[in-house]
C-alpha cells in the first residue's frame, strides 16, 4: 500500500510528538512536606477528599461527621495498598486530603513526598491509643507522626468446620495436599511474608528474622513454596467478598482471611472457625494519613478526630470486622454487639499485639545494617511469577 | 434454498431458544436475586425479601452514582453526535490524503483495549495537570462514543443518495438548507440511533473510567465498591433490574430507528410497509 | 419581476455568501468538518497514547515511583526472559481467539433465524432480546456467572437434577471462556444480523435455481457475502476479550490472569507504568495485525 503525502505527515506529527514527550515529562512530584505543624484546627473548608478502603466511609459515621462540621466527604475507594499509593501520586498529589494506608503503604508515601506529618497534640485521644500503635515504625519516621493510627487486625487462617477436620492448628494445613483445590489466599505480593513467616518456623536454616526482610535466597526459598503451593488454590481472592462466596458456595474450605470475611459468613449462618495458628501470622494497621499538598486540612483533622473516638471506632471495627486502635473503644463495641469486644481482639493483652507481624513495606535497607534484601518490587515481579 | 424446508426451520427455532436462554437466565437471575433476603449470593435462594428496594432507594451514595452516570452519558453522547458525525460526513464525501489512516484512526478507541485507553489517558491527565474530575470522565467516553456515532452515520451514508444533496441545491437551496430539509432527515434515525449505543456504552462503562474519575463515582465504578466488599451485594441487583427496565423503552426505539430502508428485499420491504 | 410581485433582495444574506464560499471550496469544507474530530483524536487521544508507549522505554523508581527518564529496554526485557509473561500472553490471545470462534458459531443461526425466518414482529421482538443484555451492568453479568459456575451454583444443581454428577468449572478459564462468550454475544450477533439483511433475496433465489441446496448455498453465496460482517463482529469480541482483566478478575482461578491483570497490577497497583506500557504493547501489536486482516476481509465497512 503506498503512503500517501498525509500519511508522511502524520507520521512526521507523532515522531515530534515523541520527541516532545521525551524532553518535557512529568517532573518528579516529591517535594518536601511542610514543616510547620499546625498548632490549633482552624476553620473547616467545607469537603474532604478520601481515599479508603471500602467500608471505612460508612453513611453510619459520615453522616454525622458531615452535620457537625459541614465538611461533605468524598471517599474513592480502593482495594488494595498499591492503588492508594498510585491515587496519592495522581494529579500532583492535590487530588485527595486523606489516605487510610496501610501499613505497607505508608513508609512508600512517607518516602515520596506525598503525606506530611500531624500534629498528635491536636488529636486528644490519641493519648488513648494502644500503645503499640501510637507511634509504630510504619507510620512514625524521626518521631514525626506522618498520621494517626485508626483500626488493625491479623490476617487469619479461615476454615470450613464441616468440611475440614480435625480442626487444623499449623498453617501447613493450606501448604499441604489435603485440600488441594479448595484453599484460597490473598491475591497481593504481601503474602509473600506469609510464606517467609511460615517458613521462619519450619526451616529455621534459612535464617528469617522478620518477613519483610529478606534476602534474594530467602525470597526464592518462600516463592518456591507459594509456587508448590498454587497446584493447590482454587482462587487467589482479589475482592473481599470472593472469598465470602468461595466458602459460601463450596469452592473453597480452608484459606487466609481477614476478619471481616468471617464475621459475614457467620453471619450468613456459615459454619466458618478463624484462628491464628501456632506459627503466627502477618496482620495490617491501617493510618489516616494527610497528604502533603491537602487542600483541606482543617476538615482532615477534624475528621481524624472524629474516627479516632470510642463510639466511631466501634462502630467501624464492628462493621467491617476489625481491632480499633483506642482501647476506650471496647465499652462501646459490647453495647453494639455483646461480645464482639473479645471476637475481634479489642481488649486483648500485649502478648497478642506482638504476635502479630503487621505489615511493612519491605525495602533494600534489611534492619541488621545490611542492604541487600529485596525491595516491594522484586516482591511484585515475584508474586506474578508465582501466581501467572 | 436454505431455511425453506420444515426439519431446518425447526432446527434453526430450536438454536434460537436455547442462544435466548443462554442469553437470559443469567439475567432473570439477577432480578431474581434482587430479594435475595441474605447479602451473600449463594444457590438456592432462601425466601424472598423485598428490604433491599427501600434500602437502594435511600442510598444516597447510588443516587449520585446514577446521576453522575446520566450526566456523563449525555455529555459524552452530546459530543459524539456533533464530532461524529462531522467525521462521518468528512470521510464520506471528500477523497482526500489519509482518507485511510483517517478511518483506521477512528477505529482505535474501540478496538483498543479499555485499559491502553485509560492507562493513555491517566498518564496524559496526571502528565497536564488538569485534576481529575466529571470533565475527564467525558473526555474518556466522548472518545470511543465518538467512534460509534462516527459508524452509524458513515453507514447510513453510504446507504443514501448524494443526487438528493445536489437536487436540493439545483431547487435553490443553500448549504445550510440543504443540511436541515434533506441531509438531517436522511441521517436522523442514524445520529438517534448511534446515539442511544454511545449512551448505553458510557453508562456501562468501568475500565476507562477507573483510570479517569477522580472522586467521582459513576454508577458502574459504585456496583464495583459493592461487589468488593459484598455488604450491600443485592442493592446492585436492585439498580440493574431498575436500569434494565428504564431501558426497554430505548431500545425498542433504537430498534424502529436502525430497520433498513428494505430496497434490497422487497419481501421484506412489502411486510414491513403491510405491518407499519 | 415587480409585475409578480416579488421584491428583489438588495443584498444576498451572509448566510447565503457563506454557504456559496462553502459550496465552491470543497477543501474548506472538508477542513472545517474534519477539524473537530480530528483535534479530539489527535491532541488528546493519539498523544495520550504515544506518550505511554514511549514511557515503556524508561523506567521507574522502586521506591518513590517516581518515573526515571532514561531510556532503557530493561522493561522489554524482563518480558522476554520472564516465561511467565509469554504463557500469560498465549493464554489471553488463546482463550480471545476461542471466544470469538465460539461467539460466530452461536451467533450465525441465530442470525439467520431472525432475518430469514422470523416473521417481522418476531424479528423486532428478537432485536430488542439481543440489545437488552447490553444495557445490564456488564459488572453484575459477569458477578451472576459466579453463582451459576460455582460448586454449589445453579449449573450443578441443573446437571444434578438430571443426574450426571457435577463439574467443577468455577474459577477457571473454562469459565472464563463461557463468561466471555457469553458478555460478547451481542455485539457479534449485532454486525452478522445486519449483515445477512443485506444480502439481497435474489442471490439466494439464483443460487437454488442453480441447483445449490442449503448446505452449499450458505457455504459458497451467503458465507462469503456475510463475512465482513462476522470480521466486523470479531474485533469487538476479540479485542474485548483481549484486554480484558476484570473478568479474569470476577471469574478466573489461580493461573487465570490475562494481560490486562498483569498492565492493571502495574499500573494501579505496583505503579510501575513503563512496565504496564511495555507489556500493553503486545495487545497493541496484536490488534494492529488483526484490524489489518479485518480490513482485508471489508470488516470496516460493516461494523
Amino acid at each position: 500500500m503506498r503512503l500517501a503525502k498525509i500519511d508522511w505527515a502524520l507520521g512526521a506529527l507523532l515522531l515530534a510528538m515523541m520527541v516532545g514527550a521525551s524532553a518535557c515529562g512529568s517532573s518528579s512530584s516529591s517535594s518536601s512536606s511542610a514543616s510547620n505543624l499546625p498548632s490549633k484546627i482552624g476553620k473547616t473548608e467545607g469537603q474532604l477528599n478520601l481515599v479508603a478502603w471500602e467500608g471505612y466511609a460508612e453513611s453510619k459515621w459520615v453522616k454525622p461527621y458531615e452535620a457537625k462540621t459541614g465538611c461533605k466527604v468524598h471517599a474513592k475507594y480502593a482495594g488494595s495498598s498499591d492503588e492508594m499509593v498510585t491515587l496519592m501520586r495522581q494529579g500532583g498529589g492535590s487530588q485527595y486530603d486523606m489516605v487510610s494506608a496501610s501499613g505497607d503503604a505508608s513508609l512508600r508515601l512517607i518516602r515520596g513526598g506525598e503525606v506530611q506529618p500531624m500534629n498528635v497534640d491536636l488529636v486528644p485521644e490519641w493519648k488513648n491509643f494502644v500503645p503499640q500503635l501510637q507511634s509504630p515504625p510504619h507510620n512514625t519516621v524521626d518521631g514525626k507522626h506522618y498520621g494517626i493510627s485508626l483500626q488493625w487486625g491479623p490476617n487469619t487462617l479461615l476454615y470450613n468446620t464441616k468440611s475440614v477436620s480435625p480442626a487444623p492448628t499449623s498453617w501447613s494445613a493450606i501448604y499441604g495436599p489435603q485440600y488441594k483445590g479448595e484453599v484460597s489466599v490473598p491475591a497481593n505480593p504481601i503474602q509473600i511474608a506469609d510464606a517467609a513467616l511460615y517458613l521462619s518456623k519450619t526451616k529455621p536454616s534459612l535464617g528469617i528474622s522478620d518477613p519483610y526482610e529478606l534476602t534474594e535466597d530467602q525470597l526464592d526459598a518462600a516463592a518456591d513454596l507459594l509456587k508448590q503451593q498454587r497446584p493447590l488454590i482454587k482462587k487467589y481472592w482479589a475482592l473481599a467478598s470472593d472469598e465470602i462466596e468461595l466458602f459460601k458456595n463450596g469452592d473453597a474450605v480452608i484459606g487466609a482471611a481477614w476478619p471481616y470475611q468471617y464475621s459475614q459468613l457467620k453471619k450468613a449462618n456459615e459454619p466458618v472457625e478463624q484462628i491464628i495458628p501456632k506459627e503466627g501470622a502477618t496482620g495490617w494497621a491501617d493510618t489516616w494519613m494527610l497528604s502533603a499538598h491537602a487542600k483541606d486540612p482543617n476538615c482532615a483533622y477534624e475528621w481524624v478526630n472524629w474516627v479516632s473516638s470510642p463510639k466511631v471506632q466501634a462502630e467501624q471495627a464492628t462493621t467491617y470486622g476489625e481491632t480499633p486502635v483506642n482501647t476506650k473503644a471496647c465499652g462501646e463495641m459490647e453495647k453494639i454487639e455483646k461480645g464482639s469486644c473479645e471476637v475481634y481482639h479489642a481488649n486483648a493483652p500485649a502478648s497478642y499485639f506482638d504476635s502479630i507481624k503487621f505489615w511493612r513495606t519491605p525495602v533494600a535497607e534489611c534492619g541488621n545494617g545490611q542492604s541487600d534484601c529485596m525491595d516491594y518490587s522484586k516482591w511484585q515481579q515475584k508474586w506474578t511469577e508465582i501466581t501467572g | 434454498m436454505i431455511g425453506t424446508s420444515k426439519l431446518s426451520r425447526i432446527a434453526f427455532a430450536l438454536w434460537t431458544v436455547l442462544i435466548l436462554l443462554f442469553l437470559f437466565v443469567p439475567i432473570a437471575l439477577i432480578v431474581v436475586y434482587a430479594f435475595n433476603p441474605s447479602n451473600v449470593q449463594s444457590w438456592p435462594l432462601h425466601g424472598l425479601s423485598t428490604k433491599w428496594f427501600s434500602s437502594t432507594w435511600h442510598n444516597a451514595e447510588m443516587r449520585h452514582a446514577f446521576w453522575l452516570s446520566i450526566r456523563a452519558g449525555l455529555i459524552s453522547t452530546a459530543i459524539a453526535l456533533l464530532l461524529g458525525s462531522m467525521a462521518a460526513f468528512a470521510v464520506h464525501r471528500f477523497r482526500f490524503f489519509g482518507r485511510e489512516a483517517i478511518s483506521f484512526l477512528l477505529v482505535l478507541p474501540i478496538a483498543l483495549p479499555g485499559i491502553i485507553t485509560g492507562m493513555a489517558l491517566n498518564s496524559f491527565i496526571n502528565f497536564s495537570g488538569i485534576g481529575f474530575s466529571l470533565t475527564t470522565i467525558i473526555v474518556g467516553h466522548a472518545t470511543f462514543c465518538i467512534v460509534t456515532v462516527y459508524n452509524n452515520v458513515l453507514a447510513r451514508l453510504r446507504r443514501t443518495q448524494s443526487s438528493l444533496v445536489e437536487a436540493s441545491m439545483d431547487l435553490g437551496a443553500d448549504g445550510w438548507q440543504t443540511f436541515r430539509f434533506v441531509t438531517l432527515p436522511m441521517i436522523a434515525t442514524a445520529l438517534v440511533a448511534g446515539g442511544l449505543l454511545a449512551f448505553a456504552l458510557s453508562f456501562d462503562e468501568i475500565v476507562v473510567t477507573t483510570f479517569t474519575a477522580g472522586a467521582q463515582n459513576t454508577l458502574p465504578i459504585w456496583i464495583f465498591g459493592n461487589i468488593r466488599l459484598g455488604q450491600q451485594l443485592p442493592q446492585v441487583n436492585v439498580v440493574v433490574f431498575f436500569v434494565i427496565l428504564v431501558s426497554l423503552l430505548p431500545v425498542a426505539l433504537a430498534r424502529r430507528l436502525s430497520r433498513d430502508t428494505g430496497m434490497l428485499r422487497p419481501a421484506a420491504a412489502a411486510e414491513a410497509g403491510a405491518a407499519a | 419581476m415587480s409585475a409578480t410581485g416579488f421584491a428583489p433582495q438588495r443584498s444576498t444574506p451572509a448566510r447565503t455568501r457563506v454557504s456559496a464560499a462553502l459550496f465552491r471550496r470543497p477543501w474548506l469544507r472538508g477542513g472545517l468538518l474534519l477539524s473537530g474530530p480530528l483535534a479530539w483524536f489527535v491532541l488528546i487521544y493519539l498523544a495520550a497514547l504515544v506518550v505511554l508507549f514511549v514511557s515503556s522505554l524508561w523506567s521507574v523508581d522502586s521506591f518513590t515511583g517516581n518515573l526515571v527518564h532514561s531510556w532503557t529496554l530493561k522493561n522489554f526485557e524482563t518480558l522476554v526472559k520472564v516465561d511467565t509473561y509469554r504463557t500469560i500472553a498465549l493464554r489471553t490471545i488463546g482463550i480471545a481467539a476461542a471466544v470469538t470462534v465460539t461467539d460466530a458459531i452461536l451467533a450465525l443461526p441465530f442470525a439467520f433465524f431472525a432475518v430469514r425466518i422470523a416473521p417481522k414482529r418476531l424479528q423486532g421482538a428478537l432485536f430488542v432480546a439481543v440489545l437488552i443484555p447490553l444495557w445490564s451492568s456488564y459488572l453484575v453479568r459477569v458477578y451472576v456467572w459466579r453463582l451459576i459456575l460455582a460448586k454449589d451454583g445453579v449449573l450443578n444443581w441443573a446437571i444434578g437434577q438430571l443426574g450426571l454428577g457435577s463439574l467443577n468449572i468455577g474459577y477457571s478459564n473454562w469459565a472464563m471462556w463461557i463468561v466471555f462468550s457469553y458478555i460478547w454475544l451481542p455485539f457479534m450477533i449485532l454486525p452478522i444480523w445486519s449483515a445477512i439483511e443485506r444480502v439481497p433475496d435474489s442471490y439466494i433465489e439464483a443460487s437454488a435455481d442453480l441447483g445449490a441446496r442449503g448446505w452449499r448455498t450458505f457455504r459458497s453465496v451467503l458465507f462469503p457475502l456475510i463475512l465482513p460482517g462476522i470480521a466486523a463482529g470479531s474485533i469487538f469480541t476479540f479485542s474485548l476479550t483481549l484486554g480484558d482483566y476484570i473478568t479474569p478478575t470476577l471469574v478466573g482461578g489461580a493461573g487465570s490472569d490475562f494481560i490486562g491483570n498483569v498492565v492493571y497490577q502495574n499500573v494501579g497497583v505496583a505503579s510501575n507504568v513503563p512496565f504496564a506500557a511495555a507489556f500493553a504493547t503486545v495487545p497493541l501489536i496484536v490488534m494492529g495485525v488483526y484490524l489489518l486482516i479485518a480490513r482485508r476481509l471489508g470488516a470496516f465497512e460493516a461494523l
